[in-house]
């Protein structure tokens, strides 16, 4: 069954044709890359996903249900958590505080807390830096916080914004192994990046999305060896 | 000298409770909410609708009442905060700042001369003094009312912080501050919390009015303007955006006016309260507890 389903998605920014027929889909239990050059329409892909902008027409499916035009909080509230491009970790809140702000629809206290926790046994680092204001944390550490942060959610299924942006090759590693981690536990993701090497790495199906369209589409071996994607997201041979 | 500092605390006090609504509007949205000093007035102008209803009262039952008007007056002063909000900034939410600040200009001056239209230009004498026998405290005299005043003023403050620093509600008003479209990512309604955020300021503002009204005894629709003025001095000496320093604020410049009046005249106070203004925004804009994080990228 599909987790997210988008279907011929147009999205206009005032005079500006962001997303033209977009449409793709996630299994459930999938990591799916999602490739392409700035300004593609990656990020607004996902931004029309958790409902921070309203296509114009086209149909997004989550779980089952049709969120089109739901509410971010909607949206949330479903399971379907989007962590934005550049971290967006809140920088004078504390990484305990961060991490409760993305608990914030959860009622149960003891619930919060337990994820939480789990957050900080998954990830050591931010359990030690747990009193620093966010905005103190390496870039890594950010973006660790920011994945962790959505987990506190409660995910079914999240939307990686370029979560390698800025990161040395070895922290690139780290967060793409726990995107691997997460995803073993059943949630399915969808990874926007523009290292396509690190992301085909820990994919299983990817697209290629050129001026607000899906170009291309296949496993992510299929991906890996073809000429086109190559040439233009892998360097070239 | 202990009089001095005891009345520039108590003056401070009420500028900090108008401040704080200034500054957390402020702090939420960017929004210079000119209309906040008159929704001190309209508390003023509520308490004082209240106490008519209600009719005589003896001075023994004075501060019970009061306390039960200010809960009253905050609940109306919060809900008309709300509906400010709604009616004239949520519209233009993504228009430009001076389009806002306009808006905030025109909504002050709707209240203002609403409220004339409403009560008549005349002031209106108080029907609530709090009776005060002075006590002498460290050379200080110091009457009961003005006590019973100063400690509803830090209750609800010491609330307001508590629930700023400690609670869901207060994270996510700290969260939309910083950053509105990751919040709503994070499953916050940003439009919920900015209500709920107008709410608290606007209650606050309303308990400093009917505070002031039974205190000066006087109300007239305009009394509004000038603490409007000075909460947003506070709010930019204390650093406007933040909590505890906005509440400095407050006590700081009732300290310089108190001293500033005892040194240059009365005639002078508002000089001084505003030349403090310029000088903070042209040698320490951020104020005095406002910081600017430095971030990693």
């Amino acid at each position: 069954m599909a987790a997210l389903e988008i279907d011929a998605l147009d999205v206009h920014y005032g005079g500006v044709h962001a997303l033209r027929g977009m449409s793709l889909t996630v299994a459930e239990g999938e990591i799916v890359a999602l490739l392409g050059n700035n300004g593609a329409g990656k990020t607004t892909t996902l931004s029309a996903a958790s409902g921070l902008v309203r296509p114009t027409s086209g149909k997004v499916v989550f779980d089952g249900k049709e969120v089109t035009r739901a509410r971010p909080e909607a949206i949330v509230r479903a399971g379907l958590i989007h962590v934005p491009e550049g971290r967006r970790v809140f920088s004078t809140l504390t990484v305990h505080e961060n991490l409760q702000i993305g608990g914030y629809l959860v009622r149960d206290h003891a619930e919060i807390r337990k994820r939480i926790d789990r957050v900080y046994s998954l990830l050591p680092r931010l359990a030690e830096r747990r009193a620093q204001q966010g905005g103190t944390l390496s870039g890594g550490e950010q973006q660790m916080l920011a994945i962790g942060r959505a987990l506190v959610s409660g995910p079914k299924m999240l939307l990686l914004d370029e979560p390698s942006m800025g990161l040395a090759p070895l922290v690139v590693a780290s967060v793409m192994e726990l995107v691997r981690d997460v995803n073993a536990e059943g949630v399915s993701v969808l990874l926007v990046e523009q290292n396509a090497k690190a992301a085909l790495k820990i994919a299983h199906r990817g697209y290629v999305i050129e001026n607000g369209e899906c170009v291309l589409g296949g496993s992510a071996a299929e991906l890996r060896s073809d000429s086109r994607v190559v040439e233009a997201y892998l360097g070239g041979v | 000298m202990s009089q001095l500092i005891w009345n520039g605390l108590f003056v401070g006090s009420f500028y900090a409770l108008v401040a704080l609504g200034y500054s957390m509007v402020y702090g939420i949205m960017k929004l210079l909410n000119f209309a906040h000093g008159d929704i001190y007035m309209l508390g003023a102008f509520t308490g004082f609708a209240i106490l008519g209803a209600v009719g005589g009262i003896s001075p023994g039952m004075a501060l019970p009442v009061l306390l039960g008007v200010l809960v009253v007056t905050m609940a109306v002063t919060g809900l008309s905060g709300v509906l400010i909000e709604r009616v004239a900034y949520r519209p233009l939410r993504n228009a430009p700042r001076l389009s806002l600040l306009i808006t905030a200009v025109g909504a002050s001056f709707a209240l203002e001369y609403g409220m004339r239209a409403g009560a008549g230009a005349d002031p209106q004498v108080y029907p609530l003094r709090l009776g005060g026998t002075a006590v002498e405290v460290l050379g200080a005299r110091i009457t009961l009312q003005q006590i019973a005043l100063i400690i509803v003023a830090i209750v609800l403050m010491v609330g307001l912080n508590l629930l700023v620093t400690r609670t869901r509600e207060g994270r996510a008003m700290r969260a939309i501050a910083l950053d509105p479209r990751t919040s709503a990512l994070m499953g916050i309604s940003v439009n919920a919390v900015i209500s709920r955020t107008f709410f608290l300021g606007s209650a606050l503002a309303g308990a400093a009015g009917v505070m002031a009204g039974a205190y000066y005894g006087k109300i007239d629709f305009m009394m509004g303007f000038l603490i409007g003025l000075k909460a947003f001095t506070s709010a930019v000496i204390g650093g406007i955006g933040n909590i505890p320093g906005t509440m400095l604020g407050g006590l700081l410049l009732g300290l310089l006016e108190s001293f500033g009046t005892y040194w240059l005249g009365g005639e002078w106070r508002d000089v001084f309260a505003f030349g403090v203004l310029i000088l903070f925004l042209s040698v320490r804009p951020t104020g005095l507890l406002g910081e600017r994080v430095t971030e990693r990228v």
